[in-house]
């Protein structure tokens, strides 16, 4: 354990000193009151909308931005290690190949929580304090949540890229693979959805089709915080899909977790095969 | 206790054959120098011994317990070829990290800087330092947490005279108390009077093991004595051709004296007929060093062909 804290530690102590943990929660901070301030524009007016639909902007902007720090974060892991010749003595050391890839794992993922916390948290702290009338008690539960949704989606494609990291061996190969993981869970899984289901013509069972929507981290967090807000939640595109999902929040906060133990595993797995 | 012991090791890479029944072993307070050409196996060999990988076939266990184990790892430093540590970081925030990752206490680390000569750098990046000054820190990690066994792949590089003089001045000291040190180094004249027995590896195999005056009996390699004749040089061929009997040992003529390659064998006789002859002002005698046995083992010298005939 203490050898995993160790590399963690290094992680975190790395992202202080690179400045990439202030930056994304800063990031993230104006992300966020920009959304809540301007979000209402497209109505004509510039002020808080309303709590659903900052959040459920929030979460749209999310799964582009969320996927890409992680996977930024976190590709260079592993290959970043044997490039810069230090992965073969670490390795000679007292520590296994599980405790270097979870110790990077909680730095990294602790480095994303904070950002997060602290961005989304600094945002909705100054809603509450500026925004009149608006009710803190749902807002703060809101936001609870999305920063929860925010941090697991942001664990499961660190995971993802570390499945890359422990693969390969040069580093700009696992930044293009990084690359590519986004842009296809966030670009092409969900039209390919749609392709799929005009294609079929409804001739694939109803039942099945909203199980698909969970072969995609990004549209589980999207569906997270825009069904909790109710029956009255909009659901556009092929998220309208999830609307008849038999399995409600919890279930898709355990298919959240799922996204990152799973991967993390499987990178594990990975890594205990490579050569060094 | 050995430090390590290989026992009828073999190793495959895909199909390859990397090792090939290698026999070795290392005891506590014992400098061995490991020699090879590139691809002769020394990298695998330490490989397996850090735990890196498992052999084919055959046994390697390493400070009585099992390669890669992390209560045998903790006693092993090990100082890769081109050591490389993190740009960004300081030597001493290097040493913090993998003195933490060694179980070790962070109160040696300075002193372990100041030993290596990085006192005053020890607060600059990394990406600062010279070569000579990464390799220092490579050193000092490796003997983070005072190494039962200490490996080291080409310690020298990058270091001045005086540096490298400091070093096996170091190693001699660690020996002294105890440690087992391994030695790879293509800078053979640097490291012969350092090393107790050298081991030389060709094709996955060790080709021959010992220390310096039985790898010259393995070889049967000629030696060459350069004598300084007392009365004219004529006389003195005489007593040689008569001395070895037909052997017909080849004489040459080098400022004055002479030059005789004689097989270990007949060499006391050779040397007890020209003591009695009278004809002797002044003898030398040029033993082959750690490299012309390497060169014999290895490679296909005239000289190391002649010796190895016999």
């Amino acid at each position: 354990m203490s050898s995993i804290w160790t590399i963690a530690r290094k992680e975190l102590s790395d992202s202080l000193r690179n400045r990439w943990l202030i930056a994304i929660a800063l990031v993230f901070a104006v992300l966020a009151l920009g959304i809540a301030w301007f979000g209402a524009a497209a109505s004509g007016q510039v002020g808080y909308a309303s709590t659903p639909a900052t959040i459920a902007s929030l979460a749209s902007l999310g799964i582009f931005l969320i996927p890409l720090i992680a996977l930024l974060l976190a590709y260079d892991a592993i290959v970043g290690e044997e490039e810069g010749g230090t992965l073969l003595l670490l390795m000679t050391y007292p520590l296994s190949r599980g405790q270097l890839l979870f110790g990077k794992f909680l730095g990294h993922g602790l480095t994303l929580a904070f950002a997060t916390l602290i961005g989304f948290g600094v945002a909705g702290i100054a809603i509450a304090v500026l925004v009149e009338d608006v009710a803190v008690g749902a807002l703060a539960a809101a936001m609870f949540r999305f920063i929860v949704s925010t941090i697991l989606l942001g664990w499961g494609f660190i995971a993802l890229a570390y499945m890359i990291s422990v693969r390969v061996s040069e580093k700009p190969v696992a930044a293009g693979l990084a690359l590519g993981i986004w842009f296809f869970f966030v670009l092409v899984f969900d039209l390919m959805l749609l392709g799929i289901l005009v294609a079929s013509e409804g001739k694939l069972s109803p039942e099945l089709l909203p199980w698909l929507l969970m072969l995609n981290p990004t549209d589980i967090y999207r569906l997270l915080n825009i069904v909790a807000f109710g029956e009255g939640a909009q659901l556009s595109g092929v998220l309208s899909l999830g609307a008849d999902l038999p399995i409600g929040a919890a279930g898709m906060w355990f298919a959240l977790v799922l996204w990152f133990v799973i991967p993390l595993a499987g990178a594990w797995a990975l890594f205990r095969r490579r050569r060094i | 206790m050995s430090c390590f012991r290989l026992e009828n090791v073999s190793y495959r890479y895909d199909k390859a054959l990397v090792l090939n029944g290698v026999d070795l072993r290392l005891e506590p307070g014992e400098i061995l120098g490991l020699f090879g050409h590139n691809g002769a196996g020394k990298t695998t060999s330490i490989k397996l011994i850090l735990g890196l990988m498992t052999p084919t076939q055959g046994k390697v266990s390493v400070l009585d317990g099992e390669a890669g184990d992390p209560h045998v790892s903790q006693y092993i430093g090990y100082l890769p070829e081109n050591v490389m540590f993190y740009p960004q970081l300081t030597g001493r925030e290097i040493l913090n990290h993998f003195s933490r990752l060694k179980g070790a206490t962070l109160k040696q680390v300075p002193e372990l800087l100041e030993q290596v000569g990085l006192g005053d750098a020890m607060n600059a990046r990394v990406k600062t330092y010279s070569k000579g000054m990464r390799q220092r820190l490579g050193l000092a990690q490796a003997l983070l947490g005072k190494p039962k066994l200490l490996m080291l792949d080409e310690p020298t590089v990058g270091l001045d005279p005086v540096a490298t003089a400091d070093l096996y001045r170091l190693l001699r000291k660690l020996r002294d108390e105890g440690t087992g040190i391994v030695l790879c180094s293509h800078v053979l004249p640097g490291v012969e009077p350092y090393i107790d027995r050298a081991a030389i590896l060709t094709g996955g195999a060790v080709k021959a093991v010992g220390d310096l005056p039985s790898l010259r009996r393995q070889a049967n390699m000629a030696l060459t004595l350069s004598i300084e004749p007392a009365n004219g040089s004529s006389a003195l061929e005489k007593v040689i051709e008569a001395s070895s009997a037909g052997n017909g040992l080849m004489i040459r003529k080098d400022n004055g004296r002479l030059q005789v390659d004689v097989r270990p064998s007949e060499k006391m006789a050779l040397i007890q007929d020209l003591l009695s002859s009278g004809e002797v002002r002044d003898l030398g005698i040029h033993q082959p060093t750690l490299e012309d046995v390497y060169v014999h083992f290895i490679g296909s010298g005239g000289l190391a062909h002649r010796g190895g005939a016999q």
